[in-house]
């Protein structure tokens, strides 16, 4: 749906971002992940046509987004970092303006923005002015700017940044909302956000993209290996040698004792080999239970550490 | 374009901008009108717009300074430009919307027409001209102040900027009109191309040239091409 074509823009010496290529599939959730100053909101700004790039272009269904401005900003809907609202008005004019502006037909607009504060559940806050909005609120009202006409694609950046927990969740939660009828950018540097919202990541480091991937084939292409977390009702010395015996075994590490006569162990093993079933018979053999047994995926903090602090290594 | 006319220009009274604008400006005529001509027992209005042109270079600095420097301070400009809107559009609106309150500016003067009519005898031929040259330069000086918010982000430095430039235009003016020796000549010529206030008396002598309305508008045009220009660049901005 959207293609972004080897993007670069610099400022002054540096480039904010390099080469940058990906595709926003139709449909998607995509994130956007990166840390603060890796070039995420240089690349959502050149994608929506806040400034042009360097090198490169952006295609949106084959139309050039500097060529077809209008065709292309027509079909996208944008939440900046910093939510662009007009604080002296009420949250009712404001939407109603950005309708105006979105080229929403007047017969319409009162409808539109009526569904629009229904969906993002800021109906009872339509007269107050957005000044006088808590942040979480502000947020909302940017969401609602951002859905003003339908767009087929919605373009979010950082927009859990600033709110209190009990807020993030709620907009956590209005983002999958969207992503079921809607193409969803979510660019974030906060991982569980992306982890929990996203189908596709793409990582974005320095200024260059350093992976793009389903979050599954990410962690699998990092590590050879399965982690287990294991608790057993059983001696320690006694288990852990018989585990040690068991095929496909990688590693295992007591973890110590965290109730009355058990054990814990960190266990690793080969990626082929499924030790679940030959475990859990050597455990019945033996006529020690096993209370646990939680598969620790590697989390997508080590992803990210890995493919950002090693940037040259991963290219 | 008219919904940004509409925002900017209920932003205006939204804000205390519009109503210290219009206070200022309808205080300063009401004055001169006073000392121009009630206590001279005169019919023309020639003196009163000619004081009020002063007030007014003073005061258009405040309606136009956070036109497009507050957008770029508050990143509204972001929903504009990514919006369908065309930055001639969003220009021209905002222009516009100055525009509209300095014209409203201008129907409380019609007060003193009244007062003319009814104790003396109005010559409408030449008040409208006044009047005409009147609103020419409150657009010229609007189209600098709309441009000058438009290069920095700052309102305090839009408003200077833009009296500054204004002043600076007054003086070129007052150096065309200097005495010189025939080998400085060139310098009269040169300020006679920058000749604001020069055409604007011929207005206020009655005289309405299609020449100076003609010129008084490719000022504007410039200007408003220019601003969008600026707001462009921007964009491609790599500094």
């Amino acid at each position: 749906m959207i293609e972004i074509q080897n993007v670069s823009k610099r400022y002054g010496d540096k480039w904010a971002v390099k080469d940058v290529s990906f595709t926003i599939n139709k449909g998607e959730v995509l994130g956007f992940l990166g840390r603060n100053g890796a070039g995420k909101s240089t690349t959502m700004n050149i994608v929506t046509g806040y400034i042009s790039a360097t090198n490169g272009r952006v295609l949106l269904d084959g139309y050039d987004i500097l060529e077809n401005p209008r065709e292309v900003k027509r079909h996208i809907g944008y939440l900046p970092e910093i939510p662009p609202l007009y604080i002296d008005m009420t949250v009712d004019e404001y939407l109603r303006f950005v309708c105006s502006i979105k080229e929403v037909e007047t017969k319409h607009i009162t409808n539109h923005v009526n569904d629009i504060c229904e969906l993002m559940r800021i109906q009872d806050h339509k007269k107050r002015l957005i000044k006088n909005l808590s942040k979480g609120y502000k947020q909302r009202v940017g969401m609602a700017q951002a859905l003003i006409g339908n767009p087929e694609i919605v373009i979010m950046d950082e927009p859990t940044v600033g709110l209190d927990p009990k807020q993030i969740i709620e907009i956590r939660h209005l983002i999958k909302e969207l992503g079921e009828d809607h193409t969803v950018v979510l660019s974030s540097h906060i991982l569980p956000e992306v982890a929990d919202v996203c189908e596709r990541l793409v990582i974005i480091n320095k200024g260059q993209i350093v992976a793009q991937d389903t979050l599954e084939n990410l962690t699998r292409g990092i590590s050879d290996t399965f982690r287990f977390r294991l608790r057993i009702a059983g001696p320690e010395r006694e288990t852990q040698k018989a585990i040690r015996e068991i095929p496909g075994l990688v590693s295992i590490d007591a973890m110590g004792s965290k109730e009355p006569d058990t054990c814990d162990f960190l266990i690793e093993s080969d990626r082929q080999v499924d030790i679940r079933r030959p475990l859990f018979n050597t455990m019945s053999k033996l006529g020690y239970p096993i209370l646990m047994l939680r598969p620790m995926d590697l989390e997508l903090e080590d992803i990210f550490l890995q493919l950002t602090s090693d940037t040259e290594e991963v290219l | 374009m008219l919904a940004v006319w509409k925002r900017e220009f209920q932003n205006y009274f939204l804000t205390p901008i519009g109503y210290v604008f219009m206070a200022v400006l309808l205080l300063a005529g009401g004055l001169f009108f006073h000392l121009d001509n009630v206590l001279r027992g005169t019919n023309s209005l020639v003196q009163m717009f000619s004081d009020l042109m002063y007030v007014f270079m003073i005061v258009v600095p405040i309606l136009t300074m956070r036109l497009i420097s507050e957008e770029k301070r508050t990143r509204t400009d972001q929903l504009l430009l990514t919006s369908p809107l065309s930055i001639p559009a969003m220009v021209i609106g905002k222009y516009l919307a100055a525009l509209s309150v300095f014209l409203i500016s201008l129907v409380g003067t019609v007060f003193n027409i009244i007062v003319i009519n009814t104790y003396g005898r109005v010559y409408w031929g030449l008040i409208l001209s006044n009047y005409l040259g009147y609103v020419f330069m409150g657009c010229v000086y609007i189209a600098i102040g709309l441009f000058m918010s438009s290069v920095t982000e700052n309102q305090v430095s839009a408003a200077v900027l833009t009296f500054g430039v204004i002043l600076l235009l007054q003086i070129i003016e007052n150096v065309g009109s200097l005495q010189m020796p025939t080998y400085l000549s060139f310098i009269k010529t040169i300020a006679s191309w920058f000749s604001l206030f020069g055409r604007y008396y011929t207005f206020t002598a009655g005289i309405v040239s299609l020449a100076n309305i003609i010129y008084y508008i490719s000022f504007i045009a410039v200007l408003l091409f220019f601003t969008m220009r600026v707001i462009d660049k921007r964009r491609w901005s790599e500094g």
